[in-house]
């Protein structure tokens, strides 16, 4: 007899995302299904409002990662006033970018994820989360709040806000660095580079073993991220690298032409669609993007400290790494990566130059913008009439890029932990945990932050429910 | 003193209002002393406790038959309902598809050519609603927070405001959208 079991991450009627267990007629697994619930429908209703408009207009998709969808938005204007923006301008993008992956891996690490492997998988849910780290480890969870502060805190210095800074525009950016908060943030500086260096320390002291880092799974795939020219590990610009499990490039492309080499199918089930690379057909050209995805496709880091981390994490996983969980680990060592970064642009007098934007009409009809978000590749295309009224658009959002690898990760856990019929109690947290390291930013496809209280239901064939565990 | 209960919850939205809160960055280390935070996308747990809370603040407006669900549940099981953020008070940018088809847009969006199967999300996903709704045309709600985000300084004025007993004073620049 076949049986579903359905697992959903915010309960059947609260839920933005929500899981389908399918096993055979053995009680085995068959497949798994991670449900995507909802839809705001950004790409028509974007259609008919000027380009000008598009960077305040697309932050609101996410409210964890604005940024990225100015930056990506403003970058495919750039492209349609066919301007190269001033150096300037170039170097404060790059600075505001880093200082949002600091606050965004800080979100995921200590807020949303921590509490499961440093207060224990098992322990109880209702103390398992920020408040219970606070409780139980106060000093680390300051630390991560200073940490999260100090990348919001750069980015209202730069744009005047925290969420949704009205600040980068076709064309550059509309307010300089003054040297006050440039120094505010060099100040600040070492205090995150020590609290990231000690939260890397603690996590492999907690975790070296890389058996404990098998507990999400470990599954080979494709990994993409944007590259330097010489390979390096990139997240404004670059050439985008596709490699395999074992870090052989397969291609190297022109961001710009990312539709020849990425399509996307959809499912009836889910309102997240699925990115592909097209070579290989739907569902093989499984890719990863993201920190891990990132790490995986570079060959190295530029800067000395994360360079350091990099060879150790090389070393231990003998080469790349495909388990979920070092998610969490790429994270971290992309935190110091991103606080190295921006300590050189800080340096750089260039930093606090007023030249800023470039200003021009619509000198092309279509533009592209492509960058690195936290969680990976993000992609705006535009199409505008000669007046700069959007025609048509698509987008690409990091997390969608994940969704065929979110799906396998939900398929491999519950093979582990699903035998004969046989669920256990700890399959909730661990296939919330295998979500949760991809960050899943639903909000940018949909929504959802981090958590997903988590009910399973066993369901036999008549569609009658057999059993059911829950967490509330 | 009993800690005052709260739940959070989010509509259609962007998770710009939940990072706002967040954003009162080591205020939180006291307001979780005072606070029992109950169902909330940042924590485990799902539903509301049996007895309700006293506190929910809604990000994000009523877009899907599932919301519309919740929203009920929510006005149901607490005594104070805050609409957090310009979603939950007008609307804002989810509402701007409104006067589209929601049919129509995910054969736009979903159909051939823009994906390569052209498969319609028309199971187990909740359905649209025709029309995207602020709080307030659905359910009574007590209090407006504007703003998007609301800057964490008025959301933290509000809820301690709420944890004294008091009715929180909007005034000024505390009015403003956007
Ligand atoms: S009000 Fe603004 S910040 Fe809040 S959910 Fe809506 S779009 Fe996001």
């Amino acid at each position: 007899m076949e049986r579903q079991i359905h697992i959903e991450p915010v309960t059947r009627i609260e839920g933005h995302g929500k899981i389908t267990v399918f096993l055979d007629s053995a009680g085995d697994v068959r497949d798994a299904q991670f449900h995507v619930t909802e839809l705001r429908g950004f790409e028509q209703f974007c259609v008919g409002r000027t380009m000008w408009e598009m960077p305040g207009l697309t932050a609101r998709i996410c409210g964890i990662c604005p940024v990225s969808h100015i930056l990506a938005s403003a970058k495919a204007c750039d492209a349609i006033l066919a301007v190269r923006i001033p150096e300037t301008a170039q170097l404060l993008r790059r600075l505001m970018n880093l200082a949002q992956l600091v606050q965004s891996h800080a979100l995921s690490f200590f807020y949303l994820s921590a509490p499961d492997f440093l207060l224990g998988w098992d322990c109880d849910p209702a103390t398992r989360n920020v408040v219970g780290l606070i409780a139980a480890r106060p000093d680390l969870a300051r630390k991560g709040i200073r940490l999260r502060a100090f990348g919001q805190e750069a980015i209202d210095r730069l744009g005047g806000k925290r969420i949704h800074p009205a600040w980068a525009v076709p064309g550059g950016v509309n307010q300089a660095l003054s040297q006050e908060d440039r120094a505010w943030m060099t100040e600040r500086l070492p205090e995150a580079r020590t609290t990231i260096q000690e939260t890397l320390a603690l996590f492999k002291s907690a975790f070296g073993d890389t058996k404990e880092r098998d507990v999400l799974g470990d599954y080979p795939s494709l990994y993409m991220g944007l590259v330097r020219q010489d390979g390096a590990w990139e997240h404004y610009e670059g050439v985008l690298r596709i490699v395999d499990a074992k870090g052989r490039v397969v291609r190297e492309h022109n961001p710009a032409q990312y539709a020849e080499i990425i399509q996307e199918a959809s499912e009836p089930w889910t309102y997240l669609k699925f990115p592909y690379y097209q070579p290989m057909g739907y569902p093989e050209g499984m890719y990863r993007v993201g920190p891990l995805g990132r790490i995986n496709a570079c060959d190295r880091f530029d800067t000395p400290l994360a360079q350091a981390e990099l060879e150790e994490f090389r070393a231990q996983s003998g080469g790349r790494s495909g388990r979920v969980f070092d998610y969490h680990y790429a994270r971290l060592i992309e935190i110091l990566a991103a606080i190295e970064e921006m300590a050189e642009l800080l340096a750089d007098d260039r930093i606090t130059s007023p030249a800023i934007r470039a200003e021009a009409g619509v000198n092309a009809r279509e533009g592209v913008g492509v960058h690195e978000a936290p969680r990976g590749t993000l992609i705006h295309h535009y199409w505008v009439d000669q007046n700069g009224i959007i025609e048509k658009l698509n987008l690409i959002v990091s997390t969608g890029h994940n969704n065929l690898a979110m799906n396998r990760a939900i398929r491999e856990i519950a093979k582990i932990y699903i035998k004969k019929g046989k669920v256990s109690e700890g399959i909730l947290n661990r296939i919330e945990g295998g979500i949760r390291a991809y960050d899943p930013c639903l909000s940018c496809s949909v929504h959802a932050v981090g958590r997903m209280p988590l009910r399973v239901e066993i369901v036999n064939a008549q569609g009658e429910v057999e059993a059911t565990l829950s967490r509330d | 003193m009993a800690k005052v209960r709260v739940a959070t919850m989010w509509f259609s939205g962007c998770a710009g209002c939940h990072m706002s809160l967040l954003d009162i960055d080591e205020t939180l280390i006291d307001l979780a002393a005072r606070i029992d935070l109950r169902n909330s996308p940042l924590t485990d747990l799902k539903a509301f406790p049996e007895d309700g809370v006293d506190v929910t603040l809604i990000e994000g407006a009523v877009a899907n038959e599932e919301h519309l669900h919740l929203v009920r549940t929510a006005r149901e099981k607490s005594k104070i309902i805050v609409a957090l953020g310009d979603c939950a008070v007008t609307g804002n940018v989810p509402a701007l598809r409104n006067g589209f088809d929601s049919n129509q847009m995910i054969q736009a969006i979903y159909g051939s050519p823009a994906t390569s199967n052209g498969a319609l999300p028309f199971d187990v996903v909740p359905r649209l609603l025709g029309r995207v709704s602020p709080l307030a045309e659905v359910i009574p709600v007590d209090f407006f927070v504007h703003g998007c985000p609301p800057p964490a300084g008025l959301i933290a004025k509000v809820i301690l405001a709420l944890l004294d007993g008091e009715t929180p004073e909007l005034v000024g620049s505390d009015l403003k959208f956007g």
